[in-house]
Parts: C-alpha cells; structure tokens; sequence
C-alpha cells in the first residue's frame, strides 16, 4: 500500500448507540444518534463535515437530510459485513485526493427487531435445493476442513468465544455479558455442526459512526487524535456462489493485507498491542491469527489456548467483546474500540500502555488496518 | 405430498445442467476456447472470457473436501429433515460443488465419492454423493 499515506489521516471522533432489539427506532435515528456523540467527540462543528459515507443505511440523501448535511464527497457501502474498512481506506483516499477534508463515515443495522436470520430465501444460491445456506455454515465448512487438515479441536475454537465473552463482561454497554466456559461451549446446541451457537454473532440492532480528517485538523479536535498508520487490502472473488467461503481460509488474502499494513505502518507482530479481529464466527479468528503471521497455517488452535487472546494474555483480542458478544456492528465496533483503546478510555479493559491496534477482517474483501497513538 | 424444500431456479445459464441431472448425468460448463471447466456456470469463460463455452460430461467421482450438518432449518421444508448433511466435493475434473452427503458411513476427509441422483420431483434430480 501507498506509504506517502502513512499516518496522513485521523480518526477524530467516534460515537456509537446502545447496542439491542429497537424495534421502534429506524436505521436513521440510529445513526443519527451515533452521528451527534461522535461530533461531540471529536469537538467538531457539524459544518466542518464535508464527506458523508453511509453503510447499511437505505438513502444517503434521506441521511444527509435527517442531519442537515449537504457534503461534497458522498459514497455509499452495500449492506455486507465487510465494508468498515473498506470504507475508512476510501475515506482516507478522497480526504488525500483533496476530494474533501473531514467525512463523518455512519453505520446502522436494525437486523435484530426485523428478524433478519442471515439464510434462507434472504439469501438465495445455487446450493439452495441442499439445504446449503447461511454465513455460518460456510464458516462451519472451513472449520471442518480446518479440524481435518491441521487437527483443530472444538476445545481450542471455545477459546476464542471465552475469551472474547470475558471481554465483553468488563465492557459495560455489550449485549452478552455473562461469563462462559469451555465446556459451556463444548455444550452449547449445534446450529451448523461443528459449529455451536456460541461460535456465532449476535444480531443486534445498533449504530455507529467514525469521524476522520486530515492530520493537521486533526490537531485541533478535542481528543488526541489516532493516526490511521498502515493498511493492506485483497479481495478474493471465486467461489462467490458459496458466498463466505474460502478453501484456503483466505490465507494468501489475510498474509497479503496483514504484510501490506505492517510494511506500510513500520510495525512489526511484536508492536501490535492488540488485534481487533471480524469475529462473525469463531473459526474467522483462527484463520485471521494465522494470515496475519501471529502463528504459522495450522496452528492457530495451540495459539489461542491457555486464554492466549484474554487481556493480559499474549495478544488481546476484541477488547470490547467482537461481534460474538458486544455487537454485530460489522466491523465498524472493533475500529471504534481500536480508537477508544489508543485513547487509553477503555477503563477495566483498557489494554496498558497501548500504543499501537490492528483491525483485520478476514473475508472476500480482506482488509487490515493499523492504528497508532497520534 | 407436495416436494416442499427449494428447488433450483433454472435459467438459460444453468438449464443443461440441470437437463444432464434428470437423465443421471453430472456436467460441468466447459471453454471450447482454453478447455478450462467450471461450475456454477457464467457468460464467458472466466479463465480467457471466451464466449465460446458448451457443456461437458464429468466422471461424477471426486473427494470428500468437508461436511456440515444442518440441526436448524432456514427452509421450512427441511425441518422434518433435521439434522441433515450438506458436503464439499472436488471433482476429479477440478470444479468444487457443494451437495448432500448420502449413506451412513462416517464422512472421511478426502474419501472418494462418486455422484448418485435423487429425483426429488417430476423435473428436477439432485446430483447427491456416496462415499465409495
Ligand atoms: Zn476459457
């Protein structure tokens, strides 16, 4: 990736909802409510935002009416679980380019009062009449080959929800913040065998809203601003009719992106404080770690025991409690906590002397980005 | 009583396929331009992007890639059949398909199967798989 775009552009603001089932509340409200505390945030007047990204959202000029905004830089994500940073990196590319200085970037899902279940007909495919179907079973397909090829075991993916269900329970506003265990897991019903229900998301609705502006606004803001340091990105397209999937785990996508980031920030695995990792099911992490070098292809399941990703452990991971248990943000959630996190406002999770957070999303557009203390 | 899990939603594209299943054949899109077979089907080659593409015949055996087991139903059709198997398998040809694991025997990782066709109504055939 571009090095002249190194540490070019902030993160200034960040603001986000409670995190539930809003069946009263429609993806507007949400994201105008997210769109106020990330102003407030950031110490920005409202007409300072000259770029408005939206995701997940129906209309983006209904979005800029509900919020009095007439930007002149506008561009809208489809509604997959994918696009947080894909959107920060095209943010930070119009704001380089001169297109506009300052984009307020909003995300909103109101998947859990609609009922949105993620399969089915909402989803058609050519594997419909097998009864193949869903995100989830795709990520249970993985795991499987995964279990078969390098001999991961159920008992090390539960590591991965324990530890990020601990996270959750220090993190005030997630939804699920009861502690479990191994064997909680071990013991949880099967939704796609061998995945159980706690290696999968929440549905929640919610939203969120990041503001970013060039490094030298950025000085001017209220809080210390976070400096986007490094990214790396590559899609991998085919299979697309098995959508979520990848026979390789995205492995070659996941080392491209994370060596990208790295080379572009001047970080190397031992400087990444902690890693904020698109956990929309468990075995996402594994393949994650393993990309991104923290471990070599097949070892990820001896990595993460032991409570390896809890705080404290050797890499923190998903400090807010991810999608599994603070909120099916769609990645957006975990950039926010990467920034609250270098901020030092993380109170009982706070990852001491944080300095430098990796995002990664490891999915058919796999990006990375890693931030630093400004 | 009526079929009532989905059935496939034949087009142009994907009609030969779905023909060849009825008559217990299993075929896969082929490029007559740089012989590249793929499956599910597009508009052009996606190797060299030929137009030039027919349809053929494959052995039907391959190796057993993965296998998940359904235990909820996103169809209402499928609740009665809880919990069921959907497999991956690798063509000996090369396409990866997605299909359901039938038998009893307990999946192997990379077993050889070979297709078996269950005609589910009048008009359509699932390609399923057996292991060996
Ligand atoms: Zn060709």
């Amino acid at each position: 990736m571009s090095r002249e775009l190194k540490d070019k552009v902030a993160v200034v603001g960040v603001g986000n909802t409670r995190y539930g089932n809003f069946p009263d509340r429609d993806e507007y409200g949400l994201a105008a409510e997210a769109f106020r505390n990330a102003l407030e945030d950031s110490g920005l007047r409202k007409d300072q935002v000259d770029g408005l990204l939206v995701c997940r959202i129906p209309y983006y000029a209904r979005m800029g009416e509900v919020l009095g905004l007439n930007p002149r830089w506008t561009l809208t994500m489809p509604p997959h679980g994918r696009m947080s940073a894909m959107g920060i990196i095209e943010a930070v590319a119009a704001i380089e380019a001169g297109l506009c200085t300052t984009v307020a970037l909003l995300y909103a899902n109101i998947g859990r009062s609609r009922r949105v279940n993620y399969g089915g007909d909402e989803n058609p495919s050519t594997w419909d009449p097998f009864g193949f179907t869903s995100p989830g079973a795709a990520h249970a397909m993985m795991f499987r080959r995964h279990m078969e090829l390098y001999g991961t075991t159920t008992r090390q993916l539960a590591e991965v929800s324990v530890s990020i269900r601990y996270h959750a329970c220090l993190n005030p506003d997630a939804v699920m913040r009861n502690p479990i265990t191994i064997e909680d897991h071990e013991s949880a019903r099967f939704i796609t065998a061998p995945l159980r229900l706690l290696d999968y998301c929440l549905i929640n609705d919610g939203a969120v809203c990041v503001i970013v502006t060039g490094r030298e606004r950025a000085k001017d803001c209220r809080k210390a601003p976070v400096l986007i340091s490094g990214f790396g990105a590559q899609e991998t397209y085919a299979p697309s009719s098995i959508s979520n999937f990848d026979m390789e785990f995205w492995y070659p996508a996941v080392k491209a992106a994370g060596e990208q980031a790295r080379g572009m920030a001047g970080v190397e695995h031992a400087d990444i404080d902690a890693l904020m990792c698109y956990d929309n099911f468990s075995p996402t992490v594994l393949f994650s770690l393993e990309g991104l070098g923290f471990c070599k292809q097949g070892e990820a399941g001896q990595f993460v025991e032991d409570g390896a990703l809890s705080l404290g452990g050797r890499l923190p991971v998903n400090t807010d409690g991810g999608h599994l248990s603070n909120s099916y943000m769609q990645g957006w959630a975990l950039n926010v906590e990467a920034v609250r996190q270098l901020r030092g406002e993380c109170g009982t999770r706070q990852v001491p002397e944080c300095e430098v957070v990796q995002y990664v999303q490891a999915t058919p557009c796999t990006r990375s980005i890693i931030y630093t203390r400004g | 009583m009526a079929y009532a899990k989905p059935l496939p939603k034949i087009d142009t594209l994907n009609r030969p396929f779905w023909e060849a299943a009825r008559q217990g054949r299993l075929v896969v899109q082929h490029c007559t331009g740089c012989g590249d077979r793929h499956f599910p089907p597009g508009p052009v080659c996606p190797v060299c992007l030929s137009d030039a593409q027919d349809w053929v015949e494959v052995s039907g055996r391959g190796t057993l890639e993965g296998w998940v087991d359904f235990h909820r139903a996103y169809w209402d059709g499928f609740k009665d059949a809880l919990p069921y198997r959907c497999c991956l398998v690798r063509l000996e040809e090369g396409p990866v398909l997605v299909s359901n694991l039938v038998g009893d025997a307990e999946p192997r990782f990379r077993a050889k199967v070979h297709a078996v066709f269950d005609a589910v109504t009048d008009e359509v055939t699932l390609p399923k798989f057996a292991m060996e």
